[in-house]
């Protein structure tokens, strides 16, 4: 049934972010991927919510953006200010937190 | 035990408890007083001694009248609890009497020599202090109605003797030798503990009429096994074979010490022991033989040493080794040999005390030099000392009708009239201990107070002031008439009937005219030989070197120490090291290597945290996938 | 009066007390030990006031006050005393201000005050007082591991050189037991819970359940390896030394005195009564613990070369002691062991005290560096012979009584054992005399040299005693805060001060009284041990003598 193109569509959408999260370094470009990953996601709740006729997948979606938009904005600020003090966006540069 | 009751006290009895109050009170306010006390503490430490020897003679009368000759002062309860009831009670019979006079008596002598004997010692307060705790500990030694009051004081002396011992503690010998002492008590202690403990799990009851009361309820291992462990306590606290070692070592405290403690009265404690034990071993003569053997052995061990030692004070000290292993022999002998025991017991208290103050006088007078090899020609510097000492020698060597005589030829017809190549071994054992005595004694004597005069310049011998004199003339006049008095006048055999009973007529193997004609030839032959040894030639002021094998081994004391020291110290100090090093290395180290173990590993651990974010992601990754394919798996199966 | 709560009193004084003293203002450190002095002896009046009101006659619990705590898991606030916690009592009420006033002018290390010093040491008394009071079994864990946070902190901030090595492993140690313990105790829970249908922790509840014998075996252990290593038996014991060498003197006292003894007490509280069956299974094998303890820690204490360790492990030795009294089970050994809690804290708390005069003297922990201090301090020595002598257990000292109990009601059931102790009598002596010889006999060596002489007449050969066995042992090295020459030649060996002599007498004094009149304290504990022991299924009326009849009817046959 149509239910699969979205839930494939859904899939592909989480494996190429996964995939760029594991392998792109610099970070607004893992952060785009994180945001790939939480829309794919936006997209199966959605598709679940269609077909059961219920509203409460559309509901956590909603949920989802407010969370992944407030993420945003953290993420970036971090991102922006390690920027500023070690003149590089990539992830494999911070490393300061380890044993 | 005869079967008379045992009474409770009345009149003075009653209060014979002060007599081991007075001299722990008089050692209390001398220790607590501090320097205060000093200018009267001695008097006051000798009034306390001369007003519980006054007493122990008032109860002592007294006892005379009282039907059974024995009473009991129930003091107070000490323990009790389950089945466990020890009080604390005295009791005062024949047996004690004589303990009790003997030690106030001769303590109150010791006493007032050591006023002038200790005049130039600064702590000569703290001396009579110690001096007044010894006889308080020795008087409960021997007052006490049980076991455990019997311990008490057994320890008490015991403690006194270490502190007297170290009293001149600046002396890294002194100390030692206390040590050394108290240890090798302690390890006799452990066999009287050891022995109040069987009788306790036994018998239920550690008080002399409880345990003498029914030993017939005893198996005879039982009963042999007590006798053998309070002859190990025995050892320990009279120096006999093997715990004889500490004795003449002890001889490092000041000279009254040697007097009093390790030659008149706590050293014969083991002797006391056995003798109020006697219905024990009277249960067992497998421990009576081994009380025989013991005996004779250390009778002789301390004859032979005796006479290649040159420090006057330990040729003494093997004396009494020796003299206390004829004691040993003697109630090692049974009901024919405890009185004779204890009259040795007694005339040894009055001569050995009275040496050890003549030794004590010698001493002084020759600036506190104790080698017999400096000494010579003092008999017209010292006139006193050398008459009441020669009092001394003779009645020791058993001179006859002094009171060795009487004493030393009883035990050895005892020993005869055992019976049997025992009886003939053990008399012979003690006979040539008596040719032996004669022999170091009068090497002794001769080099003291004959011949050359050896001493170097600096020392100028002179006679000790009266109040030194005075108690080693009592003491010579008691050498010289004990003897006699305890035999023939007052029969100590008639006094102690209650606590021995009846004394048995033996039959004589040997008739005693015989034994006394031959052991008077013993000792004249021992007399003879050491003047040819010593007094005909000159003296040499150092020992020679080149002497046979059995006077080397005679001068290390039969290698006692060095038996003790290979056996025992060696072993202890390296299983001590081992020991240190497994709790450090083993114990220790396997909690402190769990502990390691735990850091590294959650160090190591920690290496996993990179701080590459994206690592992290990847497992996250996987731990998710974990998840969601336990949750097919689940499901689907 | 008699509805008067002693107990909790005896918990709330010091923890108020405590409290104050902490909230004092930097400096007013005179002020604090005042008020804390005031305190512990409020606390020791209210103890002796507590030991009035029991009755030796009554009820096994007495001075009861129960408050429901968490009613959900039956958990109450449940205080009581026997004849057994009520000596810890007093011990703990003569040994706080004791230990207060010994540490009148210890000198605190950097950036710590004596304000905190004694709150801590107040609040480890409030716990300790739980600890023993405690009638419920999770109030006295609780007790059981709060007990260790003031401890931590005692040695932990005013410790030796290596403190926090010894406060850690102290910690460490006793978390370890206590974690095991508070598994058994949620066991017990369990227990009581399918038994008697309602889940609870109080102790007279838990003594009547009748558990499995395996079960009963794992619990016991659980709660064992909490006590054990409290007390400490070998092989629990090396966090002893550490700490009681680390630790500042007057918490070595409490450490050694009254908080170790929470183990002993903890074996015959709730070993014994709550898992009988597991007890006597067990026993031969605590009792080998208990043997070895006597002769290893005798034979290790020979070996120190620190006399505040020599001290730790001499405990360890006396440990073994209290355990074999409460594991032959006879009332006899029992009453011993309990006595022997008691004298130990008053005669090693001696000894450690006048160990810790010596060392504020000298500046050293070692034993070769001291010699002939008799004749600069006689007093010190006399003491210190006392406190030694005590250690030793000779007669007229209190621990004789004690020693001598624990022994004799041994050897009936476990004459082997007894037999293997009694040698240690004489490895005590030989420890503790050679430390006395070697500190306080001999010609003036060491530190004392330094002090007193000018160079011109010193002693040319000041370590010419050549008394083996010591010095070469390994383990502790450390020297207390070694002192530059300078400093020394200034500082004399003076003999004890009125304050130190304060401190001493009050424990000289009961060394002695207990020494030879102990039947008052044993009348206190004898009913509370006989109830022990007849809930471990021995004979309470003491062991019946092997040979032959009873002793009263033998002596009318007489």
């Amino acid at each position: 049934m149509t239910l699969t193109y979205y839930l494939v569509l859904a899939a592909v959408l989480f494996t190429i972010g996964t995939v760029g999260v594991l392998v792109r370094r610099n970070a607004i470009v893992v952060f785009m991927c994180i945001e790939l990953m939480l829309n794919s996601v936006n997209l199966t709740l959605v598709t679940f919510a269609r077909s059961t006729g219920t509203i409460d997948g559309q509901i956590i979606a909603l949920f989802v953006m407010v969370v992944a938009a407030a993420e945003v904005v953290v993420g970036l600020a971090i991102i922006m200010s390690i920027y500023r003090t070690r003149s590089s966006a990539s992830v494999d540069d911070v490393n300061l937190l380890k044993y | 035990m005869t079967g008379s009751e045992t009474l409770p006290a009345d009149g003075l009895l009653a209060a014979s408890w002060l007599l081991i109050a007075l001299p722990l009170a008089g050692a209390a306010v001398l220790l607590l007083g501090g320097r205060r006390t000093d200018r009267w503490g001695h008097l006051l430490g000798t009034a306390t001694v001369v007003a519980a020897f006054v007493i122990g003679l008032l109860c002592t009368v007294q006892l005379t009248g009282v039907e059974g000759r024995s009473v009991q002062v129930e003091l107070f309860t000490f323990i009790q609890t389950g089945n466990l009831d020890v009080s604390a009670g005295l009791l005062f019979d024949p047996l004690s009497a004589l303990f009790v006079l003997l030690i106030t008596g001769v303590g109150a002598l010791i006493h007032v020599y050591s006023i002038g004997y200790m005049a130039h010692d600064n702590a000569r307060r703290r001396f009579f202090a110690y001096l007044n705790l010894f006889v308080a500990a020795m008087l409960l030694l021997v007052l006490g109605d049980n076991y455990v009051a019997l311990y008490v004081g057994w320890e008490g002396v015991g403690l006194a003797s270490y502190l007297l011992i170290a009293f001149w503690y600046q002396r890294p010998a002194a100390a030692t030798a206390a040590k050394k002492a108290f240890i090798m008590n302690r390890i006799g202690d452990v066999g009287l503990a050891l022995a109040i403990f069987i009788m306790f799990a036994q018998l239920g009851t550690t008080s002399y009429a409880g345990v003498h009361g029914s030993v017939g309820l005893l198996a005879g291992g039982t009963v042999t096994a007590i006798g053998l462990l309070l002859l190990l306590g025995a050892c320990g606290k009279s120096g006999q074979f093997p715990l004889q070692a500490w004795l003449p070592d002890a001889m490092e405290g000041p000279t009254p010490v040697s007097a009093l403690i390790h030659a008149a009265t706590m050293v014969t404690a083991g002797v006391y022991l056995i003798a109020r034990s006697a219905p024990v071993f009277d249960a067992t003569p497998t421990a009576r033989n081994v009380v025989l053997v013991i005996g004779a052995v250390t009778l002789l061990i301390g004859a032979i040493v005796g006479c290649a030692q040159d420090d006057i004070k330990k040729v003494l000290a093997y004396s009494t080794v020796s003299q206390i292993g004829y004691m040993f022999l003697a109630v090692g002998l049974g009901p024919a040999g405890y009185v004779a025991g204890l009259a040795h017991l007694l005339t040894h208290g009055f001569f050995k005390a009275g040496l050890f103050l003549g030794a004590g006088s010698v001493m002084h007078g020759m600036g506190d030099e104790t080698d017999m090899r400096r000494y010579g020609a003092l008999a017209t510097r010292m006139k006193v000392t050398f008459v009441t000492f020669g009092l001394g020698y003779l009645a020791l060597i058993g001179f006859p009708f002094l009171s060795g005589w009487w004493t030393k030829d009883a035990i050895i017809e005892a020993a005869l009239d055992h019976g049997g190549t025992w009886g003939w071994v053990l008399g012979g054992v003690a006979v040539l201990g008596a040719g032996l005595t004669a022999f170091y004694m009068t090497r002794l004597m001769l080099m003291t107070f004959f011949g050359q005069a050896r001493w170097g310049d600096g020392v100028h011998p002179h006679e000790s002031p009266p109040v030194m004199t005075a108690p080693m003339i009592v003491l010579a006049v008691g050498s010289v008439a004990a003897g006699f008095l305890l035999v023939q006048v007052f029969p100590l055999s008639g006094w102690l009937e209650p606590v021995f009973g009846e004394p048995a007529e033996a039959a004589h193997v040997v008739a005693p005219i015989v034994v006394s004609v031959v052991v008077t030839v013993v000792v004249a032959l021992g007399v003879l030989t050491a003047w040819l040894f010593v007094g005909r030639r000159e003296v040499p002021v150092t020992a020679p070197v080149r002497v046979s094998p059995v006077v080397r081994a005679a001068r290390r004391a039969l290698y006692a120490d060095t038996v003790n020291e290979s056996l025992f110290m060696r072993p202890g100090m390296w299983l001590t090291r081992a020991l240190v090093f497994v709790d450090n290395r083993g114990v220790d180290g396997v909690v402190n290597g769990a502990a390691a173990a735990l850091g590294g590993s959650s160090s190591r651990l920690g290496r996993a945290q990179t701080g590459f974010v994206r690592s992290y992601a990847l497992g996250m990754l996987g731990g998710a996938v974990l998840v969601a394919g336990a949750l097919v798996a689940v499901t689907a199966g | 009066m008699s509805t008067f709560p002693w107990l909790l009193a005896m918990i709330v004084v010091p923890v108020v007390g405590s409290a104050v003293v902490a909230a004092l203002p930097r400096g007013r450190d005179h002020l604090a030990r005042q008020l804390a002095l005031g305190t512990s002896i409020v606390v020791l009046v209210l103890a002796v006031l507590a030991t009035v009101a029991f009755d030796t006659g009554g009820e096994r619990f007495q001075l009861t006050t129960s408050v429901a705590w968490i009613p959900d898991f039956g958990v109450s606030f449940a205080l009581g005393v026997d004849g057994i916690a009520l000596v810890m009592l007093l011990l703990i009420g003569v040994l706080v201000p004791v230990v207060l006033l010994a540490s009148w002018r210890d000198p605190m290390p950097a950036r710590r005050s004596m304000r905190t010093y004694v709150a801590w040491l107040l609040l480890l008394e409030a716990m300790m007082v739980g600890v023993f009071v405690a009638t419920d079994v999770f109030l006295f864990y609780v007790f059981f591991e709060a007990m260790l946070v003031p401890m931590y902190f005692l040695i932990g901030s005013f410790g030796g050189p290596r403190r926090q090595y010894a406060a850690m492993k102290f910690f460490l140690y006793s978390l370890f037991g206590g974690l095991v313990m508070l598994a058994a105790v949620i066991g017990l829970y369990v227990v009581s819970n399918s038994q008697l249908g309602e889940g609870t922790f109080a102790f007279d509840a838990l003594r009547q359940l009748d558990i499995d014998p395996g079960v009963q075996k794992l619990l016991f252990l659980g709660f064992f390896l909490a006590f054990a290593i409290k007390a400490p038996l070998v092989p629990f014991h090396t966090w002893l030394p550490d700490s009681g060498a680390e630790a500042p003197i007057g918490s070595a006292v409490l450490l050694v005195g009254v908080l170790d003894k929470v183990g002993t007490f903890g074996f015959l509280r709730y070993c014994l009564p709550l898992f009988p069956d597991a007890a006597r299974d067990l026993a031969p094998w605590v009792l080998v613990l208990a043997v070895v303890g006597i002769l290893y820690a005798a034979l290790l204490a020979m070996g120190q070369s620190d006399m505040k360790r020599l001290v730790s492990y001499t405990s360890i030795a006396h440990f073994g002691f209290i355990a074999l009294g409460i594991f032959a089970f006879t009332t006899e050994a029992a009453t011993g062991a309990v006595l022997y809690m008691v004298n130990h804290g008053i005669a090693t708390g001696l000894l450690f005290l006048i160990v810790g005069m010596l060392i504020a003297r000298g500046g050293s922990r070692q034993v070769r560096d001291y010699g002939g201090v008799a004749a600069k301090a006689p007093v010190l020595a006399g003491v210190f012979l006392i406190a030694a002598l005590a250690t030793l257990a000779l007669p007229g000292t209190n621990s004789f009584v004690s020693e001598f109990m624990v022994l004799i009601g041994s050897f009936p059931t476990r004459p082997v054992f007894t037999i293997l102790a009694t040698v240690g009598i004489v490895l005590a002596a030989l420890y503790i005399l050679l430390m006395y010889q070697r500190t306080m006999h001999g010609p003036p060596r060491g530190v004392l040299l330094e002090n007193d002489a000018p160079a011109s007449d010193a002693d040319p050969a000041p370590d010419a005693d050549p008394v083996p066995g010591g010095s070469g042992a390994g383990g502790a090295t450390a020297v207390l805060d070694a002192p530059a020459p300078a400093a020394t030649r200034t500082l004399r060996v003076r003999d004890l001060d009125r304050r130190e002599l304060a401190v001493v007498a009050p424990l000289v004094a009961l060394v002695l009284v207990l020494g030879f009149y102990p039947q008052p304290l044993i009348e206190l504990v004898t009913p509370a041990v006989e109830a022990t022991m007849s809930d471990v299924g021995a004979d309470p009326d003491g062991t019946t003598p092997s040979a032959g009849q009873p002793t009263a009817d033998r002596k009318g046959n007489d």
